[in-house]
């Protein structure tokens, strides 16, 4: 089927997540849609699969103008999307999942929908026990599940958002396939992927979004260096690089591993300097994250030692990281870091480091207004945290972390913010290293990364690359390594280990 | 700069205003919900309305009955608030009541016929109480911590095996001697009981522990770190674990406070009301406790007057069998419908907020 859109636009408040979006695939391509983070890939599929409307805009299936309701509704029109988290019951069996979705009789009949799901599968080269219960098996399987469902519900068009992501190699090329040869079918296949390797493998063509916006498109044979300089290209803006780092080892990681969800971490070894800022690039989910985490204590760490200053944190639990000094910043500053309800006076009084059984609501609220001066935050001692705009929540945040914490580990710090308060962060931020503290952050902004980083690790799969020297690297090195690719060579990794061709057994 | 503090003030006004508006839409509400149930029935609305207030407010007797049922309402209500405050439904709260008056006279059993004061021994009977409220919540809050079991499957159960429990021990072991009746276990002796008011069956003592309870709660929740960390735990478990809260430990400990509140409750039936123990020991009024909490929210200061017009209602609505033929649970139907249309106004009115972009972050 052939799929064009039409100046598709959506607004999330003032983030343009589509900017008007007009792209034309022809039935039986596999295009790979390419694009950094929040870059309008997500927004625009989801709108093409029904989960929610554009602002404005139009979509034409086989040249007819239609509007999808709702995924439902998308799937009756032939649209099929396979979610990164496949939308499944677990605990019921495969073929109850199958009947879920399926426009309904009172009664289910299971042996026709086996049998038209067998037919469906035998010349895809799938297998798949419809007996078996969601929960046992494989994320790979799963997919499959979730594609035998779309196509037996006759999609016609198959959007599937990095569906590599913790399956293993055998499982990958043999979605590859199934992929193919649905496209010989006549069938369009929308592949949302930031690894270039994959993409250069499967898609007969290429449509790169940056900003809101379609950049451009390419046909094979694809170079990478093209490709990665219409993601993450921009207008370079040199700034005073700020550094306090010294040479004095505070927090020491060796052979660190660890693994939460799909997402599993190669062992790592870094010394962390003494007001040092490391920063982590990658795209979303590649590890970085759990990395952090595992650096705060959050995630158990699977095997290596943790060690601040002369104190072992190996094993201990994330209450005792951050007694020791260990300060951990969530990047969901309403779900996870701050408590929707309470004042900043509440908040300020909650962190107290050695606090008393009654509260001083005074002295609370006078150090409440200091914090508010200090961190010049908009907004009284008694406002709810929720009243705060996204720059002073931050803010607020920041002002929680106690003076002494020696290492500040930061999840996307200033994600949703504007310049101005971007800026203001990293003075504080920066006056903390100063004073002898170190800071390791994520950001998927690559500029923010070069300009406030000593050193930049790079995430990619679980594999860690780096540390590279923030002053040398490039914005192009950075994306190439996002994107998985080896720039061994380049000249930039000849102190440390070769980056390992990624993404192969995910 | 005048003229914009000014708007904002009046806005805030109209709000408030708007709230209270609200408030009284849904007492009357419920009021009409009720009157149609009357008149489906076949019962004149008013004069049940009035035959409820003369029998909570309408004599010395009537209104000290109230200040009885008051008692345990107080106390229940008030521990319900401990774990609401924590983000838990602990609707185990009634079988907390139940398992305290077991083990209060279970501790009475023993010590009755002993040398012991009676004050010693009625004392020792309340901190039994207390404490056998406190392992009955125990329970449920380890079931919920370590078994991820939800609070309210796990205490909803908890109640069952505690009115089983009682059910088995008043005809069982306890049973009176000769033969084991609904009525209850043997009395005790009246130099074991709560002394009360000459000609009432009010106490003082068992009073003065429901206010004193009220009192500690809303000084514990309102001006206390133990408070503010309760209530951070409950407004967002992840953040306040994050901001170093010891997440699991506070809830635990709410479960623990609530249960000795509600166990008190039981103890003070044992002790002041019934003296001993019966199979309906707990009257509903944990349930009743919980229905209060949902109505005040997590506001401590409304438990006391909230709690009194439940009771007036209860003990109002006594009369009704008598004087009109009706069946007294007509107070529990205008209690739920009450709760029911309270909840719903404000349910209304947090949309209504949310659409009309007044509350920031609901974008």
């Amino acid at each position: 089927m052939e799929v064009q859109v039409k100046q598709i636009r959506k607004h999330f408040g003032p983030v343009k997540a589509n900017d008007g979006i007009t792209l034309s695939v022809p039935a039986g391509a596999i295009v790979g849609i390419l694009g950094e983070n929040g870059a309008g890939k997500s927004t625009l599929m989801k709108i093409l699969s029904g989960f929610q409307p554009a602002d404005s805009g139009e979509i034409l299936l086989d040249g007819k103008a239609v509007t999808l309701r709702s995924p439902a509704d998308a799937i009756r029109h032939g649209v099929g999307m396979l979610h990164q988290d496949p939308l499944d019951f677990p605990p019921m069996r495969v073929v109850d999942n199958l009947l879920i979705g399926a426009p309904g009789r009172l009664i289910p009949r299971r042996g026709d929908a086996a049998q038209a799901v067998a037919d469906l599968a035998g010349p895809l080269g799938l297998t798949l026990d419809l007996k078996a219960e969601v929960g046992s098996l494989t994320v790979g399987e799963r997919q499959q599940l979730e594609l035998l469902r779309l196509l037996w519900l006759g999609a016609r068009v198959l959007i599937l958002d990095e569906p590599t992501t913790g399956i293993s190699a055998t499982q990958r090329e043999q979605l590859f396939g199934t992929l193919r040869r649905l496209a010989e079918q006549g069938k369009t296949v929308l592949f949302v992927s930031h690894k270039l390797e994959e993409v250069q493998e499967l898609c007969t063509r290429v449509a790169v979004l940056r900003q809101g916006r379609l950049i451009g498109e390419a046909l094979p044979p694809f170079r990478v260096d093209k490709l990665v300089s219409m993601m993450f290209e921009r207008e370079v803006t040199p700034g005073e690089r700020l550094s306090c780092a010294t040479g004095d080892t505070l927090f020491r990681l060796t052979d660190v591993s660890a693994e939460q969800g799909r997402i599993k971490l190669d062992p790592f070894s870094m010394d962390i300097h003494r007001g040092e800022t490391i920063g982590l690039a990658g795209m979303e989910g590649s590890g970085q994250a759990v990395f952090l985490r595992s650096c705060a204590g959050l995630v158990a760490t699977t095997g290596g030692r943790i060690q601040l200053e002369d104190v072992d944190l190996t094993g201990k639990n994330y209450h005792h990281f951050k007694k020791k000094g260990v300060a951990y910043v969530p990047a969901a500053r309403l779900e996870e870091g701050l408590i929707p309800g309470l004042s900043i006076t509440e908040h300020v009084l909650l962190t107290q480091h050695k606090p008393g059984f009654f509260i001083d609501r005074e002295s609370g609220r006078k150090l409440a207004q200091q914090r508010i001066g200090d961190y010049n935050i908009k907004g009284t001692p008694a406002s709810p945290v929720e009243s705060l705009s996204g720059g002073n929540q931050q803010r607020t945040l920041l002002a929680l972390v106690r003076p002494g914490a020696k290492v500040m580990l930061l999840e996307q710090p200033t994600r949703g913010l504007d310049i101005e308060s971007v800026i203001y962060l990293w003075t504080k931020l920066k006056e903390r290293c100063n004073d002898g503290g170190s800071i390791v952050f994520t950001s998927s902004d690559l500029d923010e990364l070069l300009r406030y980083s000593d050193r930049i690790l790079v995430f990619f799969a679980g594999k860690v690359s780096g540390p590279l020297d923030a002053k040398t690297t490039t914005v192009d090195q950075l994306g190439y390594l996002i994107g998985g690719r080896d720039i061994s060579g380049t000249g930039i990794f000849d102190e440390t280990d070769p980056v390992q061709e990624g993404g192969l057994d995910g | 700069m005048a003229d914009l503090a000014a708007r904002v003030r009046d806005h805030f006004t109209r709000e408030r205003w708007i709230n209270i508006g609200l408030q009284i839409g849904a007492l009357v509400l419920a009021l009409v919900l009720t009157t149609v149930i009357l008149v489906a029935a076949g019962a004149p609305p008013l004069s049940a309305y009035w035959q409820i207030i003369k029998g909570a407010v309408g004599s010395v007797t009537g209104f000290s009955n109230v200040l009885v049922a008051w008692v345990p309402l107080l106390l229940a209500a008030s521990g319900v608030l401990v774990t609401f405050a924590a983000g838990l439904w602990n609707i185990g709260v009634e079988g907390q009541i139940v398992f305290g008056a077991v083990l209060t006279t279970w501790v009475m059993r023993l010590m009755q016929d002993t040398a012991m004061s009676p004050a010693l021994v009625i004392i020792i009977a309340l901190i039994a109480g207390m404490v056998g409220g406190a392992l009955w919540a125990a329970l449920a809050g380890v079931l919920k911590t370590f078994g991820g079991v939800n609070e309210i499957f796990g205490g909803l159960g908890l109640n069952y095996v505690a009115a089983a429990l009682t059910l088995w021990l008043i005809f069982g072991p306890w049973k009176r001697p000769g033969i084991g009746s609904m009525s209850g276990t043997e009395p005790f002796p009246d130099k074991l009981a709560l002394p009360t008011i000459a000609g009432l069956r009010l106490s003082p003592w068992s009073l003065g522990l429901g206010i004193l309870a009220v009192i500690i709660v809303y000084i514990l929740l309102e001006r206390t770190y133990f408070g503010l960390k309760l209530k951070a735990t409950g407004a967002s478990n992840r953040a306040a674990f994050l901001l170093g809260v010891p997440t699991w430990q506070y809830g635990l400990v709410a479960f623990l406070a609530c249960g000795a509140l509600a166990g008190l409750a039981g103890a003070v039936q044992v002790t002041a009301v019934y003296h001993r123990l019966i199979p309906s020991i707990s009257s509903g009024y944990g349930y009743l406790g919980l229905m209060i909490g949902m109505l005040i929210a997590y506001r401590a200061a409304w438990v006391a007057p909230i709690a009194l017009f439940f009771a007036a209602l209860n003990i109002g609505s006594i009369q009704l069998p008598i004087v009109l033929k009706l069946d007294s649970t007509l107070s529990g139907v205008l209690q739920g419908a009450l709760v029911l249309f309270v909840v719903l106004v404000e349910g209304a009115r947090q949309r209504y907020l949310r659409r009309a972009g007044l509350k920031p972050g609901g974008a």
